[in-house]
């Protein structure tokens, strides 16, 4: 950009530009293009199912939209699904990544088979939790419940969002698991034995020494799933498909409801921006916490 | 701190066999419950369909009947084939797009870098539901619709910011001054990349295309709301059973054991490269 600069760095600069632009014009075409049309929809009556209706709508999707309390009640299933799997894998990863820390025998292979789920495609594990563990009368939890003389229960009428929640946190613990154990093992064994020494306790251990060395990683956790957790779409479209009511829909559920089911174009891509609106404000949080894992 | 001298007695004993013994029962417990799921998943599809929804249990005699039946079932090898032409297709070309650009952060960098990096990183935020609608729209105008092509074109600008983040980290990682022998000794840039930079760093390429491969192998919101049957891939075949007519559980837990079986592997191949990459190396 800078002309008068000293010549070698103005090449230089040239030559990352011209290296770097097939990835950044994609990115920026991705970015853009859909974005100025999911907008400019958004203003726009536009139902595939009545053609004849046409215009400009201004504000009308966005009064529709924040007027629905289908809206409300999505936006706070969005966050509660982030806000418990967010705990329940940073929490449990933490307390396993400790767990696996230990010497014991066989521990490569068990660790292996902790990790696992994570690799295991959404469709497949929800399925395989909705029909074969959580299934009222031959899932194996039923029969579980039934042998210590309990009732079974039905998961997914029952308790619709913590059986989501509970199947995405599977998914999810492993990777936590990964990065967080990853971590564990630069941790200074010499300061955790002068700790011992002092007479520091396994839980003073953990949180003076163990939990501040995991602080970075936990960040790079929160951030990876957050991007992954805020969209949570074929978990709930393979088993409760949102409902019963509207008790696990999320955003990402209900904009796909609107728009493919519903075919009112406009009225998705307003969700649609909401959803990003969301999502930004979230991820300016984000940004602002890799940029200083990046520091160092 | 009088209490000094006896604590340490206790430290020692605690690991006696009997801590051992604890330790190697709780850690098996737990990495057998995580993984029970799985485990109960490939034993259904060794079950015919009536011991599948029997009482569960460990013994039977195992079949191969599921495993027929899914091979005969048509659809199978279709979804499958489009499952790895997708997944691959999609990894090889972020990875000849973000190789260049991951180069040039990495040896050429600008003021800029740190922030071109994070901007790229932070489209990866942008959640699909926000712009399915065009992206659907564009895609039945163009006839992308329900093609491998369009697919393949939605999974690389998915996974090319997290291609080059981790590339990145493999590249910085590496000798600069290797690289400046071969300039020395005449290399082009693009001698310099591939006759040095990319034999070099093939461990980190390997581990970021596999983490890639497995991301589109799994990618599901896109798969069951662009492809309807000419190019759905595994994952919405898989999604098809969930519908009441499809409840046959054994043939079920077949089909999404060979879905499953080779991205764990893989996985379970390059976790600790996947890791090192994922975290900026800021987790080592």
């Amino acid at each position: 950009m800078n002309r008068t600069r000293a010549s070698g760095r103005t090449v230089g600069g040239l030559r990352t530009l011209s290296l770097q632009a097939p990835a950044v014009t994609l990115l920026l075409l991705w970015m853009i293009v859909p974005l100025g049309m999911t907008v400019w929809f958004s203003f726009q009556r536009y139902n595939l199912l009545m053609p004849e209706m046409t215009g400009f709508a201004g504000w009308e999707n966005y009064e529709y939209l924040l007027t629905d309390p289908a809206l409300w009640s999505a936006m706070s299933t969005t966050l509660l699904l982030v806000g418990s799997v967010l705990v329940i894998t940073v929490v449990g990863g933490t307390l396993l990544a400790v767990l696996f820390q230990q010497e014991f025998a066989g521990r490569g292979i068990a660790r292996v088979l902790a990790i696992s789920p994570f690799f295991v495609m959404p469709t497949v594990s929800a399925l395989v939790w909705k029909n074969m563990m959580m299934h009222p009368s031959n899932g194996v939890l039923a029969w579980l419940s039934q042998s210590l003389g309990l009732p079974a229960l039905d998961w997914f009428s029952s308790l619709p969002l913590t059986s989501i929640i509970i199947i995405v946190s599977w998914q999810w613990l492993p990777f936590a698991l990964l990065i967080l154990l990853t971590a564990m093992q630069s941790l200074d064994e010499d300061q955790v034995e002068a700790a011992r020494m002092d007479g520091a306790g396994p839980l003073a251990i953990f949180f003076f020494i163990t939990l501040p060395h995991l602080k970075r990683a936990i960040s790079v956790v929160i951030m990876i799933e957050m991007i992954f957790l805020l969209t949570i779409f074929a978990e709930i479209f393979v088993t409760t498909s949102g409902g019963p009511g509207l008790a696990t829909t999320n955003l990402a559920y209900l904009i796909y409801i609107q728009a493919l089911l519903d075919f009112d174009v406009g009225l998705a891509s307003a969700g649609g921006v909401v959803a990003i609106i969301l999502a930004n404000i979230v991820a300016i949080f984000l940004v602002r916490m890799v940029a200083k894992n990046l520091e160092d | 701190m009088t209490l000094h001298r006896n604590s340490v007695a206790p430290a020692n004993a605690r690991s006696l066999p009997i801590r051992q013994l604890v330790l190697t029962l709780v850690g098996w417990s737990i990495a057998l419950i995580i993984f029970f799921p799985i485990l109960w998943m490939v034993l259904t599809g060794f079950k015919t369909e009536t011991a599948a929804i029997a009482d569960p249990s460990f013994l039977f005699s195992p079949t191969l009947e599921s495993y027929q039946a899914v091979h005969a079932r048509s659809g199978y090898a279709r979804f499958a084939l489009n499952s790895v032409v997708v997944a691959f297709g999609s990894t090889f070309l972020a990875l000849l797009i973000a190789i260049p650009s991951a180069y040039a952060m990495a040896f050429l960098p600008t003021k800029r870098t740190k922030g071109t990096l994070l901007w790229m990183l932070s489209t990866k935020m942008l959640p699909p539901v926000g712009v399915l609608v065009p992206i659907y729209l564009i895609f039945r105008d163009v006839g992308l619709l329900d093609t491998r092509t369009g697919l393949i074109i939605i999974y690389t600008l998915m996974n090319l910011p997290i291609v080059v983040w981790m590339l990145y980290t493999f590249f910085k990682d590496m000798p600069k001054d290797i690289l400046e022998a071969g300039r020395m000794d005449g290399a082009s840039t693009l001698q310099e990349v591939f006759f040095l930079l990319l034999p070099l760093t093939l461990p980190g390429i390997a581990s970021t295309g596999l983490l890639s491969v497995i991301l589109s192998w799994n990618e599901a919101f896109w798969s069951l709301n662009l492809t309807s049957s000419k190019a759905a891939p595994l994952t919405a075949y898989i999604a098809s059973f969930s519908s009441p007519e499809g409840l046959f559980w054994a043939k079920l837990s077949a089909a999404s054991t060979m879905a499953i079986a080779p991205i764990l592997i893989f996985g379970w191949m390059t976790q600790k490269q996947m890791v090192r990459g994922l975290t900026f190396g800021a987790v080592k």
